[in-house]
C-alpha cells in the first residue's frame, strides 16, 4: 500500500517492547510497527501466545506456534525474542531492553507484571522517561480490576453487543474484530503519550479500559438516555430517522445490497431507479411518513432488488446517486474490483504458512513508507538478533542463555 | 470550562497529552469529528470549520433534549465535539479560502472528509496545499479512498459497515431462519474511521514534529474497517476454507435475567467455570478432559451449561465466574452500563453542563494517563469562538468580524 518514496514510518527510531497477547494487544503493537516502530515480541515456549494456540471461532489449532494464520495477521513486521520470564536472568534481560527502549506494552491481568518485578515504578529506575501501555478488561483500578475478559465479554459489559442485532433477536457482541478496535486505540494513547513526552521529557503509564473504548464508540447512545430517558436498544439494519435503511435480497442465494435513503434528494433518486409507481403512494410522501410506513415500504423495493444480480443492482442505484452498497459476506471482498484496484491486499510468504493474503495499512501516506513488509516472526526467530545486535551479548553468551533455558 | 467528574479518583489530564498540536477540523456527522474529538479530549487544540448558519449536519440529528429538535442540542453533535473551539467558514467565498490558507499556515494537523476532488473544485488542491504549507499533515477520510471504482459512491454509515465483510459468525441461537446480517449498532464504522484516522494522523505529526516534513494521510472507511476485520477476513481469503462456525463452548447464554456472554477457552479458564457449577459428575467425563475433546462434544455439553445459567442471574454468573477465573461478562443496557460500579469508580462517566442542553452525563475517555484522566470541556456553539481565534490568529477586530458576516465568509 505505501505509496512513498522509500522513506521509514512516522515512528521510526521508536522501540517497544511488546509483552501484549491474544489479540487485542499485539493489534495495538502491530499499528505501530506498521507505522514504523521497531517492535520486539517478548514471548516464551514456557508462556505461548493465545494466538499461537487457539481462537475462540476456531478452536484449538493443530498446526504448532509458527503456523498459525491468526497469529500471523496480528505481528506483522515484529521481530520476536523468547525469554523465559519466571527466571531471574531472563527478567534481567527484560529490563536491560526497557532500558534501551522508549515503550512497553503488555495486557495481562492487573498486578502479574507486578509480581514479576516488572511494574512500571520498577522499570522506570531503568528507563525514566518510559511509555507504558497496561491494556486490560476494565482497567486497573475499581472493584473489577482483576477482572479477566475477551473481545466478545468486552462487547457486552460495553453496551454495544446490547443494541447490535435484530430486535426480535439475542444481541450480538459482534467477534475479535472489537479487540482490534482496543488495540487501535491503545496504538493512538501511545502515541499521544509519545508526543507528551517529545514536549516534556516525561513518561507515561497508560491504564486502558477495553470495555470504555467500546462505550466510548456509542457515546451519543449514552447521550440518547441522557436526554430522553430512553434506553436505546436492538433496530437491525434500520435506523432512527432513516428510512428506507436496509439490506434487501438480490438474485442468487445469500446476495444482499444495503439501501439507505438520507434526504428527499435520495428518496427522488431511488424512485426514478427503481420506477415502481407503488413508491408514489402518499404513506411514502415524507421522511416521517416512509419512516413510519417502512414496513410496507420495504417489500416493493425488494421486488426490484430480486430480479436483479447483486453488481446490477448497485451499479444502476449509484448511476441514480441512491446511496447503495454490496453487502460482503466470507471471501467476496478478495475479487471485489475497487478492493483489487486498491490492492489492499498483498501476496506475503511466510515460511511456514507459505503464501497467503494479509490485509495492509488502513492508511494511505505520501510520503512515509507505511505497511506490512514482512509476516509475523516464528517463535524466537530474532533471539540472536534482539540479544547480539541490542544487547550487546557475545555468542557464547547467548548460547549458555539457551543453554540454561532462560532463552526459551 | 472544565467537566466535573461524577467522582474525584480521576483526575483531569494537566497540560494534556497533546498540549501545543494546533488542528484544524472541517468534518461532518461522526468519522472525522470523532477523529478530532479523540485529540481534543488530550488537550490539542482542535479549532472546528463549520458552514455559517447550518454547521456540521450532525446538529440537526438526533437525540435531543426532550425529542425538540434544536441546532445547539444535539446529543450526537455534543459528545462527538467536545473540548473543541468552532468557528465559522464559508469556502465557497474567495474571501473565505484565503482565510483558510492564512489558518492553514498557524496550523500542524488539517483533518477534513471532504469528497475526493471536492477540495480541488474549491481552488484549494491537496498537491498544491502540501507544497504551500510543507509541514502539514492533512487528514482526508472518505467512504473508499481517493481512487477506485467506487471513488465517488453516495454512502451512508449501513453501506460502509457492510462493505466490509464483518462477522458472519454470531453467537445466535443456531437453526434460526437466514436473515441479511445485521449492522453493528449505532455508527461503529464511522467511529472505527474516525479512530483508525486519529492513530495515522498523530504518528504523522510526531513525525512531522521531528523531521519538519508533513504528508498527506489518506483513510478510506472500508479500508479501516477491513484492517480492524483482519483475522476473519483473513480466515475466509485463503485456504483452506474455514468450517462452519458452530459456536463456541459458553459463549451467549441465557440467565434468569438476561443474556450472559461466559468463554471458557483455556484449561483453567474451563475448571473454574466447573467449580462455579458445583462440580457435577457430568464434567468429569471424557468429553470435558481437554479443550480439543470439550469442542468436539459442544453439542452435548451445552445444553448442560445453559441449564445451569438459567437458574442465576446475569450478575451472578459474573462475579462468581470471574472470582473462578473465568472470563464473562452479563450483557448490559445502556442505562445499565451508566450505572455499572466499575466506570464510575474509574471516573469514566462526567458530567458536563452545556448553556443551552443543559447538564448531561458523558462517557469520557478510555484511557487513564499516569492516573489522569478527561480534562476536556462541553462542545461549541456554532461559531462561538469567531471573535477569539480570528482575533488571535489572524488579528481581526470585531469590526472587521461585521463585514465578513455581511459578507458570507463567516
Amino acid at each position: 500500500m505505501a505509496q512513498g518514496n522509500g522513506a521509514q514510518g512516522p515512528l521510526a527510531g521508536v522501540r517497544v517492547v511488546d509483552m501484549t497477547w491474544a489479540w487485542a494487544g499485539p493489534h495495538g503493537t502491530q499499528l505501530l510497527a506498521l507505522l514504523g516502530a521497531e517492535v520486539i515480541k517478548v514471548e516464551s515456549h514456557a508462556r505461548l501466545d493465545h494466538s499461537r494456540m487457539r481462537s475462540l471461532m476456531g478452536g484449538a489449532m493443530k498446526t504448532g506456534p509458527d503456523g498459525s494464520p491468526i497469529f500471523n495477521d496480528l505481528n506483522a513486521n515484529k521481530l520476536s525474542l523468547t525469554l523465559d520470564l519466571r527466571k531471574d536472568a531472563a527478567r534481567d534481560l527484560l529490563r536491560r531492553l526497557v532500558s534501551v527502549s522508549d515503550v512497553l506494552a503488555q495486557n495481562m491481568r492487573p498486578g502479574v507484571l507486578e509480581r514479576l518485578g516488572l511494574s512500571y515504578e520498577e522499570l522506570t529506575r531503568f528507563k525514566s522517561d518510559l511509555i507504558m501501555l497496561s491494556s486490560s478488561a476494565v482497567g486497573s483500578t475499581g472493584p473489577e480490576r482483576l477482572y479477566a475478559g475477551y473481545a466478545p465479554t468486552f462487547a457486552s459489559l460495553s453496551g454495544i453487543a446490547d443494541v447490535t442485532g435484530y430486535p426480535d433477536g439475542p444481541p450480538q457482541p459482534l467477534s475479535g474484530s472489537v479487540d482490534l478496535r482496543v488495540g487501535t486505540a491503545g496504538a493512538f494513547a501511545v502515541v499521544a503519550a509519545l508526543y507528551r513526552r517529545r514536549q516534556t521529557g516525561e513518561g507515561q503509564h497508560i491504564d486502558l479500559s477495553s470495555t470504555e473504548v467500546m462505550t466510548s464508540m456509542m457515546g451519543e447512545a449514552f447521550m440518547e438516555l441522557s436526554m430522553t430517558g430512553r434506553v436505546p436498544g436492538r433496530n437491525g439494519n434500520r435506523h432512527d430517522v432513516m428510512a428506507p435503511h436496509g439490506c434487501y435480497p438480490c438474485a442468487g442465494e445469500d446476495q444482499w445490497v444495503s439501501i439507505a435513503i438520507g434526504s428527499d434528494e435520495e428518496w427522488t433518486a431511488l424512485k426514478a431507479a427503481l420506477g415502481d409507481p407503488g413508491l408514489e403512494a402518499e404513506a411514502y410522501a415524507g421522511p416521517a411518513e416512509r419512516w413510519q410506513n417502512q414496513e410496507s415500504l420495504d417489500p416493493i423495493i425488494e421486488r426490484w432488488t430480486r430480479q436483479r444480480p447483486l453488481g446490477d443492482a448497485v451499479d444502476q442505484l449509484q448511476a441514480a446517486g441512491v446511496p447503495a452498497m454490496r453487502v460482503h459476506l466470507e471471501d467476496s471482498i478478495a475479487s471485489d474490483p475497487h478492493v483489487v484496484a486498491r490492492g489492499y491486499f498483498q501476496e506475503l510468504e511466510h515460511p511456514v504458512l507459505g503464501r497467503r493474503l494479509v490485509g495492509g495499512a488502513p492508511w494511505t501516506f505520501s510520503e512515509d513508507d507505511v505497511g506490512v513488509h514482512r509476516p509475523a516472526p516464528l517463535l524466537g526467530q530474532h533471539n540472536e538478533a534482539v540479544l547480539g545486535d541490542i544487547l550487546g551479548l557475545a555468542p557464547e553468551e547467548i548460547e549458555r542463555l539457551v543453554a540454561d533455558e532462560v532463552v526459551r | 470550562m472544565a467537566a466535573a467528574p461524577r467522582d474525584t479518583k480521576r483526575a483531569p489530564v494537566s497540560g494534556g497529552m497533546l498540549d501545543g498540536l494546533s488542528v484544524l477540523e472541517f468534518g461532518r456527522m461522526v468519522a472525522a469529528p470523532y477523529c478530532g474529538k479523540l485529540l481534543a479530549d488530550l488537550g490539542a487544540d482542535v479549532v472546528k470549520l463549520e458552514a455559517p448558519g447550518t454547521g456540521d449536519p450532525a446538529r440537526r440529528r438526533s437525540p435531543f433534549p426532550g425529542d425538540h429538535p434544536h441546532p445547539e442540542r444535539s446529543g450526537l453533535f455534543l459528545y462527538l465535539n467536545t473540548s473543541k473551539r468552532s468557528i465559522t467558514l464559508s469556502l465557497q467565498t474567495e474571501g473565505g479560502r484565503a482565510i483558510f490558507r492564512r489558518l492553514l499556515a498557524e496550523a500542524d494537523v488539517l483533518v477534513e472528509d471532504c469528497s475526493p476532488g471536492e477540495l480541488a473544485r474549491l481552488g484549494l488542491d491537496p498537491g498544491d496545499l502540501a507544497k504551500q504549507f510543507p509541514r502539514l499533515v492533512h487528514t482526508s477520510i472518505t467512504p473508499f479512498g481517493e481512487s477506485g471504482p467506487y471513488r465517488d459512491f453516495r454512502t451512508h454509515h449501513l453501506n460502509v459497515y457492510h462493505s466490509s465483510p464483518h462477522t458472519t459468525f454470531s453467537y445466535a441461537p443456531e437453526g434460526e431462519a437466514k436473515r441479511a446480517p445485521a449492522k453493528a449498532g449505532r455508527y461503529l464504522a464511522e467511529y472505527d474511521a474516525g479512530l483508525t484516522a486519529a492513530l495515522g494522523t498523530l504518528a504523522a505529526a510526531l513525525g512531522s514534529a521531528a523531521t519538519g516534513r508533513g504528508q498527506r494521510v489518506q483513510v478510506s472507511k472500508q479500508e479501516a474497517l477491513m484492517c480492524i476485520e483482519r483475522v476473519d477476513i483473513g480466515r475466509q481469503i485463503n485456504p483452506p476454507k474455514p468450517p462452519p462456525w458452530r459456536g463456541s463452548l459458553g459463549g451467549l447464554l441465557r440467565a434468569k435475567d438476561g443474556y450472559v456472554m461466559v468463554t471458557p477457552v483455556q484449561d483453567h479458564q474451563w475448571l473454574g467455570l466447573v467449580r462455579a457449577m458445583g462440580s457435577p459428575e457430568w464434567t468429569q467425563s471424557d468429553a470435558c478432559r481437554d479443550e480439543m475433546a470439550r469442542q468436539e462434544h459442544r453439542e452435548e455439553l451445552q445444553p448442560r451449561i445453559q441449564a445451569w445459567a438459567e437458574t442465576l442471574t446475569r450478575d451472578e454468573i459474573y462475579h462468581g465466574l470471574q472470582q473462578e477465573g473465568t472470563p464473562a461478562g452479563p450483557v448490559r443496557t445502556v442505562a445499565e452500563v451508566q450505572e455499572w460500579e466499575q466506570a464510575r469508580e474509574r471516573g469514566y462517566f462526567v458530567e458536563i453542563e452545556h448553556p443551552e442542553a443543559g447538564t448531561h452525563s458523558y462517557p469520557s475517555v478510555p484511557y487513564l494517563f499516569s492516573g489522569k484522566g478527561f480534562g476536556g470541556s462541553r462542545a461549541p456553539l456554532l461559531g462561538e469562538h469567531n471573535e477569539q481565534v480570528y482575533g488571535e490568529r489572524l488579528g481581526y477586530s470585531p469590526s472587521d468580524l461585521t463585514f465578513l458576516t455581511a459578507a458570507g465568509v463567516i
